[in-house]
């Protein structure tokens, strides 16, 4: 047996190594590699796995690797940092040798990941190709598992490969205030790259849950560098913990949203929630204090309540308060509305909700907003503008488990 | 009980699958395999290299190849202990090879020639 996703995980580790000694804008000599070593495997394991495996994979990949380079000396376009050992063939081995050494495959990942996430690409090319070299999806797979068509994800990744190459942007984890900068953008990439898993639409629950792992793993292999490791990190971990830990809460086996007050708290992660609550303590060494640590204190304090009635929304407002500051964006705004329903009623859940500048074109734009708002009028007793709302949030939402929920409201409406 | 050869020929995976699709295409050949030894009818098997040389002919020629084209290709075998023909052909039918249409099995009785 294999540990689950092992060939994915490996695959991303061997990449990684690998353009460390071809460069960057030699990456696709990499992946051929990565999957020959992946085919021999194939062949040879089916009938004896051997002791080790992630080593044998790792093994073949370097001796793979030397053939390369012994054929094809494609020396003028090796990574410059190993260029000058490299060019010639007496010291490449050794060289070769130490960049398969377990700390230094480690910091290929990580500079594989800030390649990646490299400000050149837009947010949507950064994700696709995190999937595609970091975390070893197909074409296929990533299409599938973030809803959209091949063709979308390949022009996606062809770009982010163009621009790889033709903005030479270096094979290295950045210093100094560039790596704070770059970090924040990572850190944003791995949040998107979870949200995609958590909120996405798609029926499958276990491609939703392989996006929200992934994002995890990324996280902490950030957290494996000295330097990298700060407190924000561990925020956006805690964060995502304790998010994926209400995981299977949230869907009935019908497919349907259950929202917070009814989820069964009993098959919330104990685990993932102790694990949250650790990395939020190791998060709050330093100064900064970033979205992710509030979102993360939010979450924290929906995991320790034992029932919905015993939620402190006087804390979650304080906390809202907070990320008001931080971050005002509509849908912060629209949530910190509902905490003040929930502390001083409907009625000044609304004023809250009709402050959010610009409220009409989110309304017209994001279901969550006439969902939210359709709510707030069904406790008022305006059923009519209740049922204006929730038609416009059905009409708004392509999430078959969203339009159930809306559908649900709407009939509750037809008692009144 | 007799002994039978399994060769199989010809390539189960895509040559562009991802590495979950190889992992898992791995898990059948794991499970198919493991449960012929569980049941005591596995002897041994082996994988080929694809590589190799043919000698042939009177004058013994040695040539490289085979280079036989992809659902020729003779990968592997294995040698199974079963009671008849049926049987092995029943395991036959469950390889992973099988899984590609230009993948086959072909399945032959060892001989066991008496002692004198």
């Amino acid at each position: 047996m294999l540990t689950d996703h092992l060939f994915r995980h490996e695959s991303g580790k061997m990449v990684a190594v690998l353009t460390r000694i071809f460069g960057l804008t030699n990456i696709s000599t990499a992946e051929d590699i990565v999957q020959d070593a992946f085919a021999q495997a194939l062949k040879e394991w089916s009938f004896k796995i051997p002791p080790n495996p992630s080593a044998w994979l790792m093994m073949t990949a370097k001796n793979k690797a030397i053939d390369v380079l012994r054929r094809e000396r494609l020396k003028q376009n090796y990574e410059q940092e190993a260029a000058y050992e490299l060019s010639s063939q007496y010291f490449s081995i050794p060289i070769i040798e130490n960049l398969f050494m377990q700390n230094e495959i480690r910091d290929s990942q990580l500079r594989m990941i800030f390649a990646c996430c490299h400000p050149a690409l837009s947010e949507p090319d950064q994700i696709a190709f995190t999937l595609k070299i970091c975390s070893g999806f197909s074409i296929e797979e990533i299409a599938g598992a973030l809803l959209l068509n091949t063709d979308t994800v390949k022009k996606r990744i062809q770009r982010a490969r163009k621009l790889i190459t033709d903005k030479s942007i270096k094979f290295d984890i950045p210093a100094g205030a560039e790596l704070k900068r770059r970090l924040d953008i990572v850190l944003h990439s791995i949040y998107l790259l979870f949200n995609e898993g958590y909120n996405s639409g798609n029926k499958d629950n276990l491609i939703r849950k392989d996006l929200c792992e992934e994002a995890i793993r990324l996280a902490i292999m950030l957290t494996e560098n000295k330097y990298i490791a700060q407190p924000k990190c561990y925020a956006l971990l805690s964060l995502m913990c304790m998010l994926a830990a209400r995981f299977d809460s949230r869907l009935s086996p019908e497919g349907e949203i259950i929202l917070l007050a009814e989820q069964d708290r009993s098959i919330w992660s104990k685990e993932l929630i102790d694990i949250g609550l650790d990395y939020l303590n190791r998060s709050s060494a330093g100064d900064e204090i970033t979205d992710y640590h509030i979102e993360a204190a939010i979450a924290a304090e929906h995991c320790i309540a034992p029932k919905f009635s015993d939620t402190n929304w006087k804390r979650i407002l304080v906390l809202y308060d907070m990320l008001k500051n931080v971050n005002a964006s509509p849908v912060v705004l629209l949530n910190r509305a509902i905490v003040i329903g929930k502390i001083d009623g409907a009625k000044k859940a609304l004023e809250e909700i009709k402050k959010i500048p610009e409220l009409e074109k989110y309304l017209k734009s994001n279901y969550l907003f006439s969902a939210v708002l359709g709510e707030v009028y069904f406790q008022l007793n305006d059923f009519q503008q209740a049922q204006i709302h929730f038609e416009s949030a059905l009409k708004l939402t392509k999430s078959d488990a969203e339009k159930k929920l809306i559908e649900k409201k709407i009939k509750r409406l037809s008692r009144y | 009980m007799k002994q039978f050869l399994l060769l199989f020929r010809g390539r189960d995976t895509d040559p562009q699958a991802s590495p979950e699709e190889m992992q898992a295409q791995m898990q059948k050949w794991f499970t198919w395999i493991g449960g012929l030894a569980e049941e005591k009818k596995y002897v041994t098997g082996n994988p080929l290299e694809d590589s190799g040389k043919t000698v042939s002919g009177t004058r013994k020629v040695v040539t490289d190849g085979p280079f036989a084209e992809g659902k020729e290709m003779l990968g592997g075998y294995i040698l199974i202990k079963v009671e008849n023909y049926d049987e092995a052909v029943a395991i036959a039918n469950n390889c992973p090879i099988l899984d590609s249409d230009t993948g086959s099995v072909e399945v032959r009785e060892v001989r066991v020639i008496p002692d004198p």
